[in-house]
């Protein structure tokens, strides 16, 4: 038995699983390990019907995606409620992303009602789905097929109380997305991680690259000049992944791109200054240049993650980024070459 | 999202009011609530926050929204240029 389920629930459909609304240790050391990047696509809950409480027929449906993460984030609201909750099989994706994909999608609401033979369990014709599944859901078209009226109830789940509370009504507030600070800091160990090969390479690169010089290959001049190199892009990446999300809507421009082409040069020039006593001039130039390209590049990326950036805008914002940023960088490339050459 | 504006005049949104039948599910379901229902009729009072999410299409019961629905990712944006280049699948790290 799954560690969350604490019980069992008899209906007219069989035994439902009743589950906690608090977290254990296991849930967390799990949500923790998962928001570093690890077994991040194997994350899922059995999708069907489970319970909190002791739900009645007249209880409300929650519906929800059957990804870990949104499931935990869902229950462990529910403290001291009597609530049903569908979990639809949007394949362990959050229901944002699964909308999105067509995963959390009216097929897949109607499939689960009936899967879970709700009609049996519940005298009312009523589910509550989060609002954000809402692109990938027609209401109207999910009523016409299994007769359950939907209900879009609040974007984030700790919101669940006051909605029922208000009668099952949610208020402007919870039909806005927000992105507070701490929604954007929980993202950035995952971004980081997973250019944990990417970073691999190109330190390997970087090192075979700045040993050739005058004498065809030095170790030496590997090492050191591979070190500034190395630097630079960890710098890059902690601008464009780490700075800009955190400030996000400090920074200068409403595009991604010149965001992390600023603070990708003042990393770069905080870089070339930790290196100004083994580089020159050119050299140095080339390390804030190749900081400027690598950040730029992963704060366009962050776009992704962000709940206000429409696609027409982000292809149009690429359009103009990538040629510079790719600019930029084969420019910093070039300079770090000749450099040697020129001393 | 007052603190978080992305490009201005840039979204594929548009509204047929002819259509509308004033039911009001695109201001539910609009994350930046960028509607309005005024004289029964749906009105467009933020057009620059919309976000091409489609929730508002998806669930207009008479058609009347019409948007080009995505995910807003340049790593998603890229991932499809590459496959349309070499017709192999590419990874994304979006979700």
């Amino acid at each position: 038995m799954e560690p969350y389920v604490n019980g069992f629930v008899e209906t007219p459909a069989g035994l439902v699983p009743r589950v906690r609304t608090t977290l254990l240790g296991s849930d967390i050391r799990e949500t923790i390990v998962t928001r570093i990047g690890f077994g991040r696509s194997d994350f899922k809950v059995i999708p069907g019907l489970y319970c909190v409480g002791n739900p009645t027929p007249q209880s409300p449906v929650l519906v929800t995606a059957n990804y870990k993460l949104t499931f935990d984030a869902v229950r462990k609201e529910l403290g001291g409620l009597n609530v049903w909750i569908l979990v639809a099989d949007t394949r362990g994706i959050n229901v944002w992303c699964a909308a999105g994909k067509d995963l959390f999608s009216t097929e897949e609401m109607i499939i689960s009602v009936r899967s879970a033979r709700l009609d049996e369990i519940i005298s009312h014709r009523e589910i509550i789905l989060p609002q954000l599944g809402a692109p990938g859901v027609a209401a109207h078209k999910v009523r016409k097929g299994c007769g359950f009226k939907v209900i879009y109830g609040p974007i984030r789940a700790e919101d669940l109380p006051r909605f029922f509370k208000r009668g099952n009504k949610t208020d402007e507030a919870m039909r806005m997305v927000s992105f507070p600070i701490k929604d954007r800091a929980v993202l950035i160990p995952v971004e980081i991680f997973l250019l944990s090969k990417l970073l691999a390479i190109t330190a390997l690169a970087s090192f075979v690259l700045s040993g050739f010089g005058p004498d065809f290959f030095s170790f030496s001049a590997a090492w050191t000049r591979g070190l500034g190199a190395v630097c630079a892009t960890i710098f890059g990446i902690l601008s464009g992944c780490a700075v800009v999300p955190l400030a996000l809507n400090k920074l200068p421009w409403r595009e991604f791109w010149p965001k992390g082409a600023l603070t990708g040069a003042v990393a770069g020039i905080i870089c070339a200054l930790l290196f100004s006593g083994t580089l020159g001039y050119l050299e140095s130039t080339a390390l804030v240049l190749w900081t400027i390209a690598v950040s730029s590049y992963l704060a366009m990326n962050f776009t992704g993650s962000t709940p206000y950036t429409s696609p027409s805008g982000v292809e149009s914002e690429m359009r103009r980024g990538i040629p510079i940023q790719a600019g930029t960088a084969l420019l910093a490339i070039t300079l770090w070459m000749i450099a040697p050459f020129t001393g | 999202m007052e603190n978080f504006r992305y490009i201005d005049d840039i979204a594929t949104l548009s509204l047929d009011k002819k259509a509308c039948i004033g039911c009001g599910m695109c201001a539910t379901v609009c994350p930046h609530q960028i509607f309005e229902i005024q004289e029964k009729k749906a009105n467009i009072m933020d057009f620059d926050a919309c976000m091409e999410c489609g929730a508002c299409a998806q669930n207009c019961p008479t058609g009347a929204i019409s948007v080009t629905p995505g995910v807003g990712c340049a790593s998603y944006i890229i991932a499809n240029w590459l496959y349309r280049l070499t017709k192999k699948k590419v990874n994304s790290v979006c979700c």
